[in-house]
């Protein structure tokens, strides 16, 4: 961690400061571990005795002190996928990668670790890498997992994965499509929206592809501004019914043609969304 | 003021109180290992245990931590009571038999055997020490790090703490910390000397200095004997009924 490196905290509705996981949990995103230092910073931060924060940092399996490699391998030895095999498949990854279970390659490419279940115990022998769950794997395609994991696994294809799918979006106000077909953000015709922040206004095309977080807008949108957000139409502000769960930063609200309500959180940075259909 | 009933006995004591303070209160003594009257409970080493409630529906729950509830039936010496907290000392045994305070309850409650697989631990895990640091020394230099089997009591990074001002209370207050007698019977996970009439040790120290303070045998000796005891035990317990 470099020493000039500010930990930066969040507060919530009501002014208090977040914590001390959610705290650790964006160092363990940011640096892959808890570097001491920012366990210091921590516990400065909250008034709390680095003792506790210690607890907390080695209670939880996904904190990790010491630095985990660029991808996550966890293999499944919970009950369901032991009977499958999960320990084969375990052994076929410390093979191929040339380490231990709880280690990290010499290249910092992979941590291999065992978890006791990921919760999918009809498609054992589960593994997960980076989030991407695996099943029914045999030890044949421990190879090919860790070639796609190097490959990348969060590469987005709009039509292989699931999780992404394209949305077309009206005002809740005036019905008015908000879809602009000629500025293209994602290869596809985007959100079209007119958003207000300080005393700056202006438009801002949202990918219309759900799972993406691409925005274009005519003003660059600092980080963790709460931005108004208005229909270009009927100039109503799409005004959300919740507050984000993310952040508190008041919601987005728009409606999806074929029924239903999408609200994103109007925070820059925040990927707090609820999808109603 | 809560009303209950503790081994028969009508007490009333104020809201808020433990079992364990209410039973100490009226003297019915409950034998308590990670408890500390200064310290806030914490129902760690189990050795508190009481029934409460009428058979066949009683359960046996944390004296320490138990808050008394109106009309609330206590035991505190029922075969249950006695047959559990006999086994919670063998398993203390089975885990830190080089301790004082285990070999002294062992001595106390009769027990006779360990049936475990004999481990050497330095520490029970009762949290004394890290109570101990945080509310009475205001320093929380050590705590709890881990979980599950790999649990364990120390600094963060196993480095001094910058709190630690090196008080030694820690030390002070554990019940582990402090080894047994070194008499004849040392190397027996369990010792039970002082349950002899005659303690060896008595033998052995006639050219040793013995530094155990107190030493269950010499208070079991001589006028406090373990049959008078009982007698006195005997006499007074139709009063309690």
């Amino acid at each position: 961690m470099e020493s000039d490196a500010q930990l930066e905290t969040r507060h919530n509705a009501d002014g208090e400061l977040e914590s001390v996981i959610s705290m650790l949990e964006r160092v363990q995103a940011r640096y892959n571990y808890l570097p001491e230092e920012a366990l210091r910073k921590v516990a400065a931060e909250t008034g709390r005795s680095m003792v506790d924060i210690y607890g907390v940092a080695t209670f939880y399996r996904a904190f990790s002190l010491k630095p985990r490699g660029k991808h996550l391998v966890s293999v499944c030895l919970g009950t369901a996928c032991h009977v499958r095999g999960g320990p084969i498949i375990a052994e076929e990854f410390e093979r191929q990668l040339g380490i231990r279970r709880g280690e990290t390659t010499a290249d910092k490419e992979f941590t291999l670790e065992t978890v006791n279940c990921l919760g999918a115990c009809a498609l054992g022998p589960i593994v997960t890498v980076d989030g991407h769950y695996f099943s029914h794997v045999s030890t044949g395609r421990v190879k090919k997992i860790l070639q796609q994991a190097r490959e990348g696994l969060d590469v987005v294809e709009v039509k292989a994965d699931e999780r992404v799918f394209p949305v077309e979006v009206s005002c809740p106000h005036c019905n008015h499509s908000l879809m602009d077909e000629r500025h293209l953000v994602d290869g596809r015709p985007s959100i079209r929206v007119t958003i207000s922040f300080g005393k700056k206004h202006g438009w801002l095309c949202l990918s219309s592809l759900y799972g993406s977080y691409n925005v274009e807008s005519e003003y660059p949108i600092p980080d963790n501004i709460v931005a108004h957000f208005f229909c270009p139409h009927c100039h109503g502000e799409l005004l959300g019914t919740t507050d984000c769960p993310e952040c508190g930063a008041p919601m987005v609200r728009m409606m999806i043609r074929g029924g239903g309500m999408v609200q994103i959180c109007s925070r820059r940075g925040c990927k707090g969304h609820i999808l109603d259909i | 003021m809560i009303n209950l009933k503790i081994n028969g006995l009508d007490v009333s004591v104020e809201e808020g109180t433990t079992i364990l303070e209410a039973a100490r209160f009226i003297g019915f003594p409950i034998p308590t290992l990670c408890h500390n009257d200064g310290l806030s409970p914490y129902g760690a080493c189990r050795l508190c245990l009481v029934e409460i409630g009428e058979p066949p529906r009683s359960k046996l729950v944390t004296s320490c931590t138990y808050p008394v509830e109106e009309g609330l039936i206590v035991r505190t010496d029922t075969e249950r009571v006695i047959r559990t907290r006999k086994m919670v000392i063998e398993l203390l045994l089975a885990s830190s038999p080089m301790s004082k305070t285990i070999q002294d309850l062992a001595s106390k409650y009769d027990v006779h055997q360990q049936r475990f697989k004999q481990e050497f631990e330095e520490c029970i895990m009762c949290g004394l020490c890290t109570r101990m640091c945080e509310e009475q020394m205001m320093a929380k230099a050590i705590g709890f790090r881990g979980r599950g089997q790999n649990r364990s009591i120390g600094t963060p990074f196993d480095i001094t703490s910058e709190e630690c001002r090196r008080c030694g209370a820690c030390m002070y207050i554990c019940p582990i910390c402090m080894a047994r007698c070194q008499g004849p019977q040392e190397e027996s996970p369990l010792c039970n000397a002082c349950l002899n009439l005659s303690p060896p040790c008595v033998e052995t120290y006639g050219q040793k200095m013995c530094y155990m303070d107190p030493c269950v045998a010499c208070e079991l000796a001589g006028p406090y004997r373990k049959d008078k005891q009982r007698k006195e035990k005997e006499e007074s317990a139709p009063v309690a009924r």
